[in-house]
């Protein structure tokens, strides 16, 4: 056919079918809302019990070539798996997990690749440090840097919203090398060397941790392939905005049955509150804008690997993904009325979910500043 | 009767070069861009110059029967044509009631006489086709059409009135959905429908004035006009399964339409050519940071429509809501419509003031005028309010307003 003709198709594999229906099994069984309370009020960072099953699963390894333990799928299968995860609050360590997978296989070094992609598919915990105090969603704005000494590399500076970053086994950290971005693995041992402290933030399902690399030292082989670093910093950010979008979506569902249940149930004047059109109204737009983002979402996995396609695609889902998770939960704490401006309603879990998400590469503004310059 | 991958592609060629060639010059005045906006006898003529022009050359009514003036193709050419008619934006097709909801109904539970007489009219716009179904004190109750058909001997007598008649003033036949027992069982069981001609003493068609303060719309009062029981469709007091079958056709839920587009909806593209053009402080109107940001969302939210499209089909990934995105296409759509030919208003700054007749309207005002016959979607066919409650109530499953 020729391009005239050519109506956007959703690519969706057999492979993402099984995976979604086991996960939201899996989400349902293992995740109550009390459970991502409960997240909330424990001290350890993920609860371990349920990354050991997520491991047995082969989660970890999804997205990862069968030569290094994986199961040699893509990010659109692991898409699967994260919107039912996003839609309970689950609190593990997956998403973060698996970018830094994915960026030792864009930009580590054989030896690198050889080493941690066989432990994370087994369950070894990874994370991204790429933020710095400035709060600039641009990767390449570095004020952290690396100076060479011998065969060493001396790290300074800060990194802030470093997740679990108090127990990860590796975490990946975006420094100035030589004026240019450059990416440095620091495993568990080099993480101890840096004053990591435990930050508050909005999501409190989410255990974030400023991270101060005040001199350390770690070997030359910890640097990732300077060669691929500008391409990987890209890759990563994309790869974000596709697994965000899928989180925030499956957030954004959550909520909306948190608010369709109440409707249903809570009277007022003698009615059930969903009969009034002032709520039932936007309740409704809350459903239209959560079925744009799921059907862009849904697509942009599709053709993660089109590298024509691939930006254009997970902007556009995570800025849709993102107003839908705001509208929807901001509508849910109104519409709960006095119960919406509680603790105990959990509408706020899921306003301040969507809050970090949006914080997580670029809010929706700021995707569609990116997506004006690609396609206008 | 298939057909393979070669010949597809020559005959999209073939038609591409066709539409391309054949395309008619501007008119020196502006086109409507639906049958509903026909409101001009120099706007019609035209119109339906282009649809026997088109029908001529063979491509509309492909797939239907020879005998009745169809080409006897495979349905799949006559899509490609049309896609090409709507990629190309050559005027829509104006015998758009025949063509795609009278006509279909007709080759499908007419008699032999019936589609004889019929079908080769409405594919050469010789005789077009209007629609009696609402009334004027029952927007979109349609059951409860009141409009009375008494039966004399052979003939039934109409009286009553009928409104939003399109094409009223240029059309020879009509559709009608008319009450012949006032006491039946049931409200339904009292109706019957009906193939009038539109020219008999006692039939007149009065225009009504739109909004854009042009013409499209009409009301169609019956004074005892007199039709013969030969015009029945189905049997007397079945009209209501008829016009349901009639629905399925209009709203494209059910194929067999003759083809051809019928609206030439805006699309964002051509918001972002406007943008190229309008200026804002002394710069292109598309360099500007505010500008951009909405032509942004137009385009994602454009786009979302064809990927929602997508997505219903694949199962899992509507397992929640099942038949919210077919339930919310028209809702989505139509708002779009609207905001979008606001937004393109408000580009052309100043120049927004003009409107259609002034000659400095940017593109003679088509863009004033669309926008307000943008409510026509929203307000036709069950209010933007009322799919609000039915997604509501139907597909979240939320109590009734």
């Amino acid at each position: 056919m020729s391009n005239v003709d050519k109506r956007p198709a959703i690519n969706f594999s057999d492979e993402q079918a099984q995976l979604l229906d086991v996960a939201t099994g899996f989400a349902q069984d293992k995740f109550p809302l009390n459970r991502a309370r409960a997240r909330i009020a424990a001290k350890e960072d993920f609860d371990a019990a349920v990354w050991k099953e997520m491991t047995s699963l082969g989660w970890l390894g999804v997205a990862v070539p069968e030569d290094f333990g994986g199961s040699s799928l893509s990010l659109a299968e692991v898409v699967t798996i994260v919107e039912p995860l996003g839609r309970v609050l689950a609190g593990a360590p997956l998403v973060s997990t698996t970018l830094t997978a994915q960026t030792l296989l864009k930009a580590g070094t054989g030896a690198q690749k050889g080493k941690w992609l066989p432990k994370i598919c087994e369950g070894a915990i990874g994370t991204l440090a790429l933020v710095e105090p400035h709060g600039d969603w641009n990767l390449e704005h570095l004020t952290a840097t690396a100076e060479r000494e011998g065969d060493m590399l001396i790290l300074t500076g800060t990194k802030t919203f470093v997740t679990d970053a108090a127990s990860a086994d590796l975490a990946i950290v975006s420094v100035s090398l030589d004026e240019a971005p450059a990416l440095v693995l620091l495993d568990r041992q080099a993480l101890d060397c840096a004053k990591i402290e435990r930050e508050i933030v909005i999501d409190e399902t989410r255990r974030s941790y400023r991270v101060t690399l005040g001199d350390i030292s770690v070997s030359r082989e910890c640097l990732l392939d300077p060669s691929q670093t500008v391409a990987a910093l890209k890759y990563i950010d994309e790869a974000a905005c596709l697994l965000l979008a899928a989180e925030i979506c499956g957030g954004a569902s959550g909520v909306l049955e948190t608010t369709v249940n109440y409707l249903k149930t809570r009277k007022q004047f003698d009615h059930l509150i969903g009969s009034y059109q002032a709520l039932k109204h936007p309740t409704v737009d809350a459903l239209m804008a959560i079925d744009a983002a799921r059907s862009h979402l849904y697509y942009a996995a599709g053709v993660f690997g089109d590298d024509g396609e691939r930006e254009i695609a997970v902007r556009m889902a995570k800025a849709l993904a993102s107003d839908a998770l705001a509208f929807a939960s901001d509508r849910a704490i109104q519409f709960h009325g006095g119960f919406g401006f509680t603790y105990d309603c959990d509408a706020q879990l899921y306003r301040r979910r969507g809050i970090w998400c949006e914080s997580q590469c670029g809010d929706a503004a700021y995707q569609r500043k990116r997506l004006a310059s690609l396609i206008l | 009767m298939s057909v393979d991958r070669k010949e597809l592609d020559e005959f999209r060629t073939e038609v591409r070069a066709w539409f391309e060639e054949n395309r008619p010059p501007d008119p020196g005045f502006l086109l409507p861009q639906s049958f509903m906006e026909v409101g001009s006898d120099e706007q019609f003529n035209f119109l339906r110059d282009w649809q026997q022009k088109v029908y001529k050359a063979g491509y509309l009514g492909m797939a239907w029967p020879k005998e009745y003036g169809g080409g006897s193709k495979p349905q799949i050419l006559q899509d490609v044509a049309t896609r090409e008619m709507v990629r190309q934006k050559v005027p829509f097709m104006t015998n758009t009631i025949g063509l795609n909801w009278a006509g279909p109904l007709i080759l499908n539970m007419g008699t032999e006489e019936q589609k004889k007489a019929y079908i080769p009219g409405i594919l050469s716009a010789e005789d077009i086709w209007c629609q009696g179904f609402s009334e004027p004190d029952h927007g979109s109750d349609l059951g409860n059409a009141q409009l009375k058909a008494v039966r004399d001997g052979s003939d039934f007598v109409l009286n009553g009135s009928k409104i939003w008649t399109s094409l009223g003033k240029h059309a020879k036949y009509m559709i009608l959905l008319a009450r012949s027992n006032p006491s039946a069982n049931s409200k339904y069981e009292g109706l019957s429908f009906f193939l009038i001609p539109m020219k008999v003493p006692g039939v007149e068609v009065v225009p009504i004035r739109k909004l854009t303060g042009e013409y499209g719309f009409n009301q169609t009062f019956f004074t005892d006009a007199r039709v013969p029981e030969s015009c029945l469709m189905g049997r007397e007091g079945g009209g209501w399964q008829v016009a349901m079958t009639t629905l399925a056709f209009e709203r494209g839920a059910v194929g067999g339409q003759a083809g051809g587009h019928a609206m030439m909806s805006k699309d964002v593209s051509q918001v972002v050519a406007l943008a190229r053009i309008a200026q804002r402080n002394g710069r292109r109107a598309i360099e500007d940071p505010v500008i951009r940001d909405k032509l942004v969302q137009f385009m994602m939210e454009e786009k979302s429509f064809a990927l929602n499209s997508a997505r219903a089909k694949i199962t899992p990934l509507v397992a929640e809501w099942p038949g919210s995105i077919a339930m919310a296409g028209k809702l989505a759509a139509t708002e779009y419509q609207r905001r979008l030919n606001q937004f393109a208003l408000s580009l052309q700054g100043a120049n927004a003031a003009y409107y259609v007749g002034d000659p400095n309207a940017y593109e003679r005002g088509q863009w004033q005028r669309s926008y307000f016959n943008a409510f026509s979607g929203t307000i036709g066919g069950g209010t933007s309010e009322i799919q609000h409650n039915i997604i509501g109530e139907r597909v979240l499953g939320l109590p009734k307003s």
